[in-house]
């Protein structure tokens, strides 16, 4: 696959002018951390950084299964709900369980409903699995809105969030949760790093080049298959907890529905498969493209067409757009970065 | 010549106060934010509210100059009735100045904005719909299910049935099937009809149709083997037309269905065509466009070309008529609020007050030009829905008709289990009561 190349070159790339491959997270974290608090407004948290960090770490949790592992799913959304509800039930119903702890819990009861519906990768392959996929979105929805327990029996069956308590210290306001989702957000994304770039991540990828040649070379495919289904649904069940917790503060079914599964996939699609950095790339294509047209749509024109031509217009001019540059860059965002940084490398070391 | 001067000295200092005066009177403005919807799935809904809405808001700033003076403002943010859109507009809106009332017209919008709103302290309004427990102005100070919250609207079904069976007594014995929507908001009403049910002596059975309900074959056969003496539909979108054409199938009498608040539109009923003839439909404003405060509109406002509706025909409308009612009651918490505070923009907490002092009684709602559109409403700080009335409408194949009294559900017997509920949601939020006095502290800055 052309995004191995990419990686590949990244690696040279990175080797031949010596600057440590840690650097850059490293800069682009500490600045989430320090500086990007110190100036973003409220506007900027609420409706941009919390739904990209939950949006970015969906992206990472599939694009371990999608991208690495090569199985398609359309589940994301169930997973990102199991997660959810799991967390504000462990919250609710076992008396002073940390909050950490139901975040875990939530993201093991995602990774087991993983397994259970990623049974059909047995069997199944490419558009016949994604298909399969689609019973563990319907299924888990019409759970969740069937049996109110999961609501705690809610006259409406939304329920509200918990406060975030970590170790007596509230996450509160804006810049708490953001800073909430960004911890957990930048653990999660450390260790899926650590994940793909070790034997496991490797078997991933060998299945997904050739599950035959992987199994001659005795890579266990059944066990690794489910793995990965496994450790991408806890990512996204995090996600889920993120989403709900951290960045609506409400939780209810139809907030999972099949949109938000391939509004998932398209983050991986336009961000590039098999990249960490894809996921974020494309999330925050995603979710800032969007606003950005329809802040300039009704900044230029809200005064001549109501809301809905406006939006209709948006519509056509993102489809677009996705479309011209998935023609023109295939391998996603992370191949356009790579290229552009490898050209200014280049000019920076002729000059 | 020093007449002159003088004439030359006054008009000098009137054009120097106007120029002063200017910025001053553009800053009172009271401003609207609109998380409208006008595409999606539930654009006809969206549309006729918002239209409805806009529609007011345009009558009482092109006849009256805004209210008392101040200029009403408002912009539209596109939701499609997802929350997350929903959040957005909110945090993109609510930089604007002189916010007075978010007025979503969703469930799940208005719960993601609670701990919003009242960390920010604006009303939210949620019209015939939202959270029943809200009603409690002592736990929710900044939510205003007004005119209608769900129990109130089961109440108010189940009272006109008991009127056209001949009394409450009668119901006894009487079997009653609820077809609901399954979905949370389809949910909301199965405890308090199981109540009702045992109070009353009827029973009740509740049947889900799964969302979107465009097949509802196996429920209706389960119906005609019951054989009910009336049928509840509790709706959402197609759901509504397919209930009707698929009762006509198997020989359910339409005339025994009974519309709830979101099943009640023209959108509902004309798809079904012929079978909706005769259909019965409960709701809190009559439809029509005879009512003076609709005729204005058409007259004032459609005849300066700034009407909202693209389809006229839809003028006066279920919908179209809500958002009218909807105008009508923010643009009088602002005046209400206006007597206390000034005739100049007010900070979002004054118009809460405002809306917790909003009392429109008949002759009030008559003066307003609204006589037989809606009843009356009675805002407390600790009663927020303020005890609509509502009344039943059957449709005849072309337009609704107007078929029962202004109806009162019964308060007295919801209020201790609104109660109850919004003090378990306090207790689980660390929420302190708030009491009379705390209502009337209000913060004068936003």
């Amino acid at each position: 696959m052309s995004a191995i190349a990419t990686d590949l070159s990244a690696t040279e790339l990175s080797k031949g002018t010596s600057l440590p491959s840690w650097l850059a997270p490293l800069l682009v974290v500490s600045f989430a951390y320090i500086v990007v608090p110190l100036v973003g407004g409220s506007y900027l948290f609420e409706a941009i950084l919390l739904p990209f960090l939950a949006l970015s770490l969906a992206g990472v949790g599939l694009n371990i299964l999608t991208g690495y592992a090569g199985q398609v799913s359309l589940g994301s959304a169930a997973f990102m709900a199991a997660g959810a509800f799991a967390a504000y039930n462990f919250n609710l119903r076992v008396e002073g369980l940390p909050l950490v702890a139901s975040i875990v819990f939530s993201g093991i009861v995602a990774a087991a409903i993983g397994i259970v519906f990623g049974l059909p990768s047995l069997r199944l392959r490419g558009f016949y699995l994604a298909v399969s996929t689609l019973a563990a979105q319907f299924f888990v929805q019409w759970a969740l809105t069937k049996f109110s327990w999961f609501s705690n029996d809610s006259a409406s069956g939304v329920i509200d969030a918990p406060k975030l308590f970590i170790a007596g210290f509230e996450f509160d306001g804006a810049v708490g949760r953001y800073l909430f989702a960004l911890t957990v957000v930048v653990i999660i994304t450390f260790l899926a790093h650590r994940l793909v770039i070790s034997q496991t991540g490797r078997n991933f990828i060998a299945i997904r080049d050739n599950e035959t040649a992987a199994r001659i070379i005795g890579i266990p495919v059944l066990k690794t298959k489910l793995l990965a289904f496994a450790i991408s649904s806890f990512i996204i069940g995090v996600a889920g907890v993120i989403w709900a917790f951290a960045y609506l503060r409400t939780v209810e079914p139809a907030g999972f529905d099949l949109d938000r599964s391939f509004q998932i996939l398209f983050v991986i699609i336009i961000g590039g498969l098999a990249s960490i950095r894809g996921a974020f790339l494309g999330a925050a294509l995603i979710v800032v493209f969007p606003l950005a047209l329809s802040r300039l749509g009704s900044f230029l024109l809200g005064d001549v067409f109501d809301s809905g031509v406006l939006d209709m217009s948006q519509r056509i001019v993102l489809g677009a757009l996705i479309i011209l540059f998935l023609i023109l860059e295939p391998d996603g965002l992370v191949a356009l970065w790579d290229r552009v940084r490898r050209r200014l490398l280049l000019a920076w070391q002729s000059s | 010549m020093s007449f002159f001067t003088t004439v030359k000295a006054v008009a000098l200092s009137a054009a120097l106060a106007v120029s002063v005066a200017l910025p001053a009177a553009h800053a009172d403005e009271q401003y609207f934010p609109l998380q409208s919807y006008r595409v999606g799935p539930y654009a006809a809904g969206g549309t006729g509210f918002f239209g409805g809405f806009i529609d007011y808001l345009n009558l009482i700033n092109i006849r009256d100059g805004g209210v008392n003076g101040v200029k009403l403002t408002w912009d539209e943010c596109e939701t499609q009735y997802e929350v997350e859109r929903g959040v957005e507009c909110y945090e993109r809106q609510k930089s604007h100045a002189g916010a007075a009332a978010w007025n979503p017209l969703s469930v799940g919008i208005a719960y993601a904005m609670i701990d919003r709103i009242t960390a920010d302290k604006v009303p939210l309004i949620t019209v015939n719909h939202g959270r029943t427990d809200s009603t409690d102005g002592r736990v929710f100070p900044y939510v205003f299910p007004l005119l209608l919250n769900p129990y109130s609207e089961t109440s108010g079904i189940v009272n006109y049935i008991a009127a056209k069976e001949g009394g409450i007594d009668k119901l006894k014995g009487k079997k009653i099937v609820v077809l609901y929507h399954g979905s949370p908001y389809g949910k909301e009403t199965i405890p308090i009809y199981e109540l009702l049910a045992q109070k009353y002596g009827f029973t009740v059975q509740q049947i889900e149709v799964p969302h979107p309900g465009n097949e509802q074959q196996s429920q209706w056969l389960t119906i005609r083997r019951t054989k009910p003496d009336f049928v509840v539909l509790r709706g959402w979108g197609v759901m509504n037309p397919v209930a009707l054409k698929t009762a006509v199938k198997v020989g359910y009498p339409v005339d025994h269905i009974v519309g709830n608040v979101w099943s009640n539109s023209e959108e509902d009923v004309i798809p079904a065509g012929d079978a909706a003839k005769g259909y019965t439909a409960i709701t809190t404003q009559a439809s029509g466009n005879s009512y003076p405060v609709v005729q204005e509109i058409v007259k004032t406002v459609y005849g300066a070309g700034k009407g909202n509706l693209e389809d006229k025909s839809r003028i006066g409308s279920v919908y179209h008529n809500l958002g009218i009612v909807n105008g009508i009651l923010n643009v009088e918490a602002i005046r209400i609020a206006q007597e206390k505070f000034g005739h100049r923009t007010l900070t979002g907490d004054e118009v809460r007050w405002g809306f917790e002092h909003l009392k429109l009684d008949p002759a009030k709602v008559e003066a307003l030009g609204a006589k037989d559109l809606f009843h009356s409403i009675n805002v407390s700080w600790d009663n927020h829905e303020g005890e609509g009335y509502v009344t039943f409408q059957q449709w005849d194949g072309k337009k609704w008709n107007v078929v029962s009294d202004w109806i009162a559900p019964d308060w007295a017997l919801l209020r201790p289990i609104i109660e109850k509920s919004a003090e378990a949601y306090a207790a689980e939020k660390g929420i302190k009561l708030r009491t009379a006095a705390d209502a009337d502290a209000v913060a004068a800055t936003n």
